[in-house]
């Protein structure tokens, strides 16, 4: 079998809309993706994922809690390359938009920010782990998504330049 | 089993975050939680202080999948609110505008999301390309889904967080010239559907159990006008949505749940087929007639057939417009803010979505209320896994797990939709 790209794709909090526009990107380049990639890790499509020896992490949304740190932490130990996908994860917003509430609006929210354990702040992915990469916009850039896929895959020996 | 716990850290497949824990002591399954792991965005607390032309983009971003749901309930709270006039050059765009929607949606569902259930795969990626059939799906898959993509796009400028639907109207009209193109692809999809179709009829899954369904209806199978009602025999306007449900608080999930008239319900797919079959487009009734016997249905599984029939039904729906529609710049309506509050209510993929806007007299949100599908329906799901599991109990825990997935997932649950925004009043 030929060498693929391993890849994972992953999300913290968003509304996932890059990852919905990287299925319908699947449409028009899914036979091409299925003979260079090996998606190894992607909840949204199986149940069997393997999180371990990624070339690639693609990861959306902005990080919210301790256990989302965590996680992105790991991630990043498991990845060769990772890239931040969509405007939360790029710059945090519009997830973040609590990190800008007024004092009426915290205080509101304040019982449920401890109830479920989550972070003072949102902050993007690169306020906690290295980032190689990023494709912003809400949703995503998909332009600047489908040419950085190749160049990851030509990068990573997949495919010709 | 006679003790045991299960827990599902993050169940796939599944558009979001959600876990689940079931408790079965001395053989009797005493405790479901259906746990919405999705930190919340509080999008209820951001729309507050907004202008009324900024919100529908801002709500639009509570849900990458369902975005031009939110976006036109949004639109049409506010509309309300303002007593603005919809133009039927403007009704037929947002129908066309949902049935994109419908289309992506149920695909992605259908497809990528149960289909591997039905054919015994772990992910659609896995389908065998010798094996003719599974190939075909899979191709399948893709080209009716790009259908749906491709037809929101022209309509609304694109398929996620669609930038021409606005308060009033359409910021930019399609181009007609690109709608025979676009009949074409539609109609090259319908055999695809049709084999869709017959495949989840045919699929022997069953989890029969009588709940009380409820969905808007009305003579066209319309997503966004009509009445609410129910199985029980309710209808009412939908505007009054909000005096039938209860709020129900859920501690473990960081969403709420809701009950209908005092009793658990559900909305989606199926509570549509189930009030409302007979309202589908004329070319689709006609392919479809001998699997609407099936409805009313009381099989969770059958809300996979209710989207594949809505799949058609909208492909139908959209070439019958398309093909003598021809958009043409209008006057936008005069929007005079002032205090008042509007109602949105339409039928999102996943069920009926409700929205609710305060406005002050300069037209800045005061308040915002949002009540969505996968909230509703969390309670069944609770009690639907808890008979799944009881049901089960002699299975080993992996296979159980298998089955509370595959009926969670039947349910097409949208956890970014459910966690976002929703204010809980802790007892």
């Amino acid at each position: 079998m030929n060498k693929k790209l391993k890849v994972g794709w992953f999300s913290f909090s968003c509304c996932e809309d890059s990852t919905i526009l990287f299925m319908e990107l699947m449409n028009d380049h899914y036979e091409e993706w299925l003979k260079l990639v090996d998606f190894k890790a992607s909840r949204i499509l199986k149940a069997k994922n393997d999180e371990t020896d990624l070339d690639v992490a693609f990861v959306e949304g902005a990080i919210a809690s301790k256990k989302d740190e965590k996680k992105l932490k790991e991630l990043r130990k498991n990845s060769k390359k990772l890239v931040a996908i969509g405007s939360c994860a790029v710059t945090g917003m519009p997830s973040a938009q609590r990190n800008e509430f007024d004092a009426e609006k915290t205080k509101e929210i304040s019982f449920l920010v401890e109830r479920f354990k989550l972070a003072k702040k949102v902050v993007p992915l690169s306020k906690i782990v290295k980032v190689d990469a990023s494709v912003p916009g809400c949703p995503m850039d998909e332009k600047v998504f489908l040419k950085l896929f190749n160049d990851l895959m030509i990068e990573f020996g997949v495919k010709n330049a | 089993m006679h003790n045991c716990d299960i827990t599902i850290e993050n169940i796939s497949k599944t558009e979001g975050h959600a876990g689940l824990d079931v408790k079965v002591r001395k053989g009797v399954v005493k405790d479901v939680r259906f746990k919405i792991l999705e930190n919340k965005r509080f999008y209820t607390q951001a729309i507050r202080g907004k202008n009324f032309l900024a919100a529908p983009q801002l709500m639009s971003r509570i849900c990458g999948t369902c975005s031009i749901a939110h976006l036109l309930c949004c639109i049409e709270s506010i509309e309300n609110a303002l007593e603005v006039k919809e133009s039927e050059q403007t009704k037929l765009l947002k129908t066309l505008a949902m049935n994109g929607l419908m289309i992506r949606d149920h695909s992605l569902h259908l497809y990528m999301f149960s289909l591997p259930d039905v054919i015994g795969k772990d992910s659609i990626l896995d389908f065998d390309e010798k094996n003719s059939f599974e190939h075909e799906l899979l191709h399948d898959c893709f080209s009716v889904k790009g259908a749906g993509n491709n037809l929101t796009k022209l309509i609304a400028g694109r398929s996620v967080h669609a930038p021409f639907p606005s308060v009033g109207g359409f910021n930019k009209l399609p181009d007609p010239k690109l709608f025979p193109e676009m009949v074409k692809e539609l109609k090259a999809q319908r055999e695809k559907v049709l084999k869709l179709i017959d495949i989840y009829f045919k699929c022997d899954f069953d989890f029969s159990r009588k709940t009380n369904f409820v969905a808007i209806t009305n003579k066209d199978y319309d997503f966004r006008q009509g009445n609410l009602c129910s199985s029980t025999g309710v209808c009412v306007p939908e505007g009054k949505m909000e005096d039938h449900l209860e709020h129900v608080v859920l501690p473990y999930s960081q969403a709420s749940g809701y009950k209908f008239e005092g009793k658990e319900f559900m909305v989606g797919a199926l509570s549509r087929m189930n009030l409302n079959k007979q309202s589908l487009n004329k070319e689709t009734k006609k392919d479809v007639s001998k699997y609407l016997k099936k409805f009313p249905s009381n099989n969770i599984y059958d809300n996979n057939l209710a989207q594949a029939i809505e799949v058609l039904h909208c492909i139908d729906s959209s070439i019958s417009i398309l093909e003598s529609f021809e958009p043409k710049p209008e006057p936008k309506p005069v929007i005079t803010p002032k205090k008042s509050t509007g109602i949105g209510v339409i039928e999102a993929p996943r069920g009926t979505l409700f929205y609710k806007v305060e406005l002050d007299e300069k037209g800045i949100i005061k308040k915002g209320k949002v009540v969505v599908p996968t909230g509703q329906n969390q309670i069944n799901i609770e009690k639907d896994v808890a008979v799944i599991v009881q049901k089960n109990l002699d299975e080993t825990k992996e296979s159980i797990q298998f089955e509370i997935e595959k009926l969670i997932r039947a349910y097409d649950p949208c956890m970014s939709c459910a966690a976002h925004f929703l204010k809980i009043n802790w007892l």
